[in-house]
């Protein structure tokens, strides 16, 4: 059967459910829904699925997208409600699809975070300020240890406000080349501006884009 | 989800371990039932919920319409100092209700480093540790499992102790508790109508005394409490529930598959093992159960892999064709069947073979004494030809890796019999060199050998252990007997095997010990990342506790112990006949060829033992 697309959520307790961890979950959701999984071939079999953009542990998503293909047609209308069915609490499974758009095409996300400041929140406008630097230079984990990095070309847009007690982000970051993980959004105010950095901050993915910022599927 | 908890989660390892939501937990309404019980293990998560044991009786206990029973684990370390430093109580995983929302607390306790991390629990959970010092009667405190085979140790600590399997007899305390908390009785009131349900024991209503040289002089049981608390078994299991619709982590743990129980109790009457001999009378599964059972739960689950439980997986009768049905639904699914605890022989090793056509794991062999005559003493069957035999199929199959398990420190071991260790690993060795198809990917023998414990209702209980010095000489002694390149020797730390053996035949006087380390910070002690040597010893001395008279001594035969009160099934007089043929290096036949009239079958009422 064609490469089919996934759509789901992840929220909740499920947040909490690492990428490799995620990726069993599904695999025996699909083996409890009654639906087959297509399996590598070799010696050590493993069924095709890969999921578009990690999430890191923690990060909430109503965007999620994974690839995957089974062994005999189904029907997509219902494999949504089957596979929710079949799924820990939190993950929740949106569409399903044939897809024809590659993974690579895939660029800005939409996310919301909610920043908490537990000794009184600060301006907006200077939050503002901060984020529309023209330069925000940070030190960031990579492969070859730390590094330091840019991360203003990673954030198209950004808006912050006062909302229950909370200081409320929206964003359209990169998500892909280069990614930006939102937790950076709270770290790089950690990094540069202590006096702004909240005491907690908690994201959610939103939604998915191209290069032309149509929506992504 | 509770805010305190949002924040410290992101900063602790594998966080999905805390949250519960995971696929088949049975949700309740917390106002709509009368009983919330917290079902704790122990140990943590990826332990506890690896235990097939806690699957079974969550499953029953939540069969009770009201009852809620949810589960509860040990954080690590890192999430135990996030939730003190937070003030989080320990909360129940289904609701995420801290523990002083619920009317009963009970533990499972499969070993005795865990006693600890009980205390830790009911710390956690804000309750004293001591039953005296808890005069309500909610929460009742209660503990089962196999550490209950000698409670005595945790005695003080424990309402009420199930004594055998708790399938049945828990849900017959959860009834009386209802009751009692419906009609307020006072937790002694209850105590002493629980006591009189078989299997329950009630240390509150024995009496403990003891003589000048430190032997228990008597234990007297009150309030009509019973002499002896005889073990409760379920005594078909094929009637009995089995979990075919286990809770599912969303995180992986020890073992991410489906446990079939193929029977419980053992045919082999290996004189060292405590699980052979309190788990009888033998009791099997039918096949067709099994295979029902098994499917059910692969589809309800999404497990990719199937094991086989029991103490002795080849001495199931039908195991072929049970294996043949399983098989049948695995291999179009690409879900592996796993068969641990087999033994060396042929027949197993065929049946390895079948299963394990591509991917070959290592194969392990419990040999556990280095000559014949050892293997005699501890009436472990196994012959150096059976091992060689099953060694040269597994090498000539394609196997490459074997393991061989033994103790150090059985009755009667001599400096030739662990000489006769590093012989048997070259032997091994030359049958790889025979044997092997393609010599080319090399061999990896690995030798293992842990401390003899000598363990409650088994014919070696009265037996003592070696003291860590002559431990350490005989590893030292074996270890430089082991030249070859290819075999590998480990051997398991002596100092934990110390404690434990304290633990394990510790009498009430041992609990200030345990109190004493857990107050000092110890917790998760099954665990070398927790498990301080020198906090024991220092707590055995503060107490005025001799660790040695418990572990190193050997007990006459005819001193009341600790343990004597508690009746598993198996005659005092069986254990000491089995003892006096390990003096005589006697072997004694296993239960399919002849009966040795242990007693076990009497739990029985209607049924036969299979063995």
């Amino acid at each position: 059967m064609d490469k089919l697309r996934l759509r789901f959520a992840k929220t909740g307790r499920a947040v909490y459910i690492s990428h490799l961890d995620l990726m069993a979950t599904m695999q025996r959701a699909f083996a409890r829904a009654g639906y087959r999984l297509q399996y590598s071939e070799g010696f050590n079999p493993h069924p095709l699925i890969s999921i578009l953009l990690p999430l890191s542990v923690g990060t909430a998503s109503v965007c999620e997208l994974m690839d995957f293909r089974l062994r005999e047609d189904a029907d997509l209308q219902t494999l949504p409600v089957r596979l929710t069915e079949a799924l820990p609490e939190g993950l929740r499974v949106l569409e399903a699809y044939v897809s024809e758009r590659k993974s690579a095409e895939l660029k800005w996300l939409d996310v919301r975070g909610r920043l908490e400041y537990d000794r009184g929140l600060p301006a907006p406008e200077d939050l503002t300020a901060f984020f529309s630097q023209p330069e925000i230079v940070i030190e960031k984990k990579t492969k070859r240890g730390i590094g330091m990095a840019d991360i203003r070309p990673a954030i198209d847009r950004i808006a912050l406000c006062a909302e229950d007690g909370c200081i409320r982000v929206d964003a359209r970051i990169s998500a892909q080349e280069p990614t930006l993980n939102p937790e950076l959004l709270a770290g790089a105010l950690r990094q540069l501006n202590p006096a702004l950095a909240p005491d907690f901050a908690a994201f959610t993915r939103l939604e998915t884009y191209d290069r032309d910022h149509r929506i992504y599927r | 989800m509770d805010k305190k908890l949002e924040r410290i989660l992101p900063r602790v390892q594998k966080p999905a371990r805390y949250t519960g939501g995971e696929y088949n937990q049975i949700l309740k309404d917390r106002d709509a039932v009368d009983l919330r019980l917290a079902f704790c293990f122990p140990d943590t998560y990826e332990i506890g919920m690896s235990n097939l044991g806690m699957s079974i009786l969550y499953q029953t206990m939540n069969s009770l319409p009201f009852v809620w029973c949810e589960r509860v684990f040990a954080p690590w370390g890192d999430m135990y100092a996030e939730m003190k430093q937070a003030g989080i109580p320990l909360y129940a995983l289904e609701s995420g209700d801290p523990l002083s929302c619920f009317d009963s607390i009970a533990f499972s306790i499969g070993y005795e480093m865990a006693y600890t991390t009980v205390l830790d629990m009911l710390d956690m959970a804000g309750l004293p540790l001591r039953s005296a010092d808890r005069p309500a009667l909610l929460p009742l405190v209660w503990a089962g499992g196999t550490a209950a085979v000698n409670a005595e140790p945790m005695a003080p600590f424990i309402d009420l102790f199930i004594i055998g399997e708790g399938e049945e007899v828990n849900n017959e305390v959860l009834t009386l508790l209802r009751q009692a908390k419906l009609e307020n009785w006072s937790k002694q009131d209850f105590l002493r109508r629980a006591a009189q349900i078989g299997g329950v024991y009630v240390p509150s209503l024995y009496e403990v005394s003891y003589r000048d040289d430190g032997e228990v002089a008597a234990v007297t049981p009150k309030d009509g409490a019973p002499a002896k608390v005889l073990k409760r078994i379920v005594e078909d299991l094929d009637a009995s529930p089995f979990p075919t619709r286990p809770v599912v982590p969303s995180t992986e743990v020890v073992h991410d598959r489906v446990s079939l129980e193929l029977f419980r109790g053992c045919v082999r009457g290996c004189r060292f093992c405590q699980a052979g001999h309190v788990y009888r009378p033998i009791r099997a599964k039918k096949k067709e159960t099994l295979i029902r059972q098994g499917i059910e739960a692969l589809q309800n689950t999404g497990y990719q892999e199937l094991t086989l439980l029991s103490l002795s997986t080849s001495d199931y009768r039908e195991l072929p064709a049970l294996c043949d049905g399983l098989l049948e639904y695995c291999e179009e699914r690409s879900i592996g069947l796993s068969l641990p605890s087999l033994r060396a022989d042929n027949f197993s090793m065929e049946l390895m073979q079948k299963l394990q056509k591509v991917r070959k794991s290592g194969l392990t062999f419990a040999v556990e004494g280095g000559s014949q005559r050892l293997r005699d003493v501890i009436n472990k069957n196994v012959t150096e030809e059976d091992l060689l035999n099953t060694c040269a199929i597994a090498f000539s199959g394609g196997w490459n890796n074997v393991k061989l398990y033994y103790m150090l420190g059985l009755p009667t071991e001599t400096d030739e019999d662990i000489l006769g260790i590093a012989a048997m690993a070259n032997e091994v060795l030359h049958c790889w060199r025979v044997h092997a198809k393609n010599k080319n990917r090399g061999v990896r023998i690995t030798v293992s050998t842990s401390c003899f414990i000598p363990k409650p209702h088994s014919p070696f209980q009265w037996e003592a252990q070696i003291s860590l010095d002559e431990y350490r000489r005989r590893v030292e002694l074996l270890r430089g007997a082991i030249t070859a390149k290819n075999v590998v020797y480990n051997w398991h730390d002596a100092e934990t095997s110390l404690i434990e053996a304290v633990l394990s035949k510790g009498d009430r006087r041992v609990a200030d010990a345990i109190e004493w380390v857990f107050r000092d910070g110890g917790r998760l002690d099954a665990w070398t990342d927790y498990f301080s040597f020198a906090r024991w010893m220092e707590a055995f001395e503060h107490c005025g506790i001799d660790p040695h008279f418990y572990a190193n001594r050997e007990i006459p035969t005819d001193a009341v112990l600790p343990w004597d009160h508690i009746d598993v099934g198996v005659r005092k007089r069986h254990l000491l006949r089995e003892r006096e043929r390990a003096c005589r290096a006697e072997l004694s036949p296993d239960c399919r060829r002849q009966c040795s009239a242990c007693g076990a079958a009497g739990l029985l009422k209607e049924g036969r033992c299979d063995g």
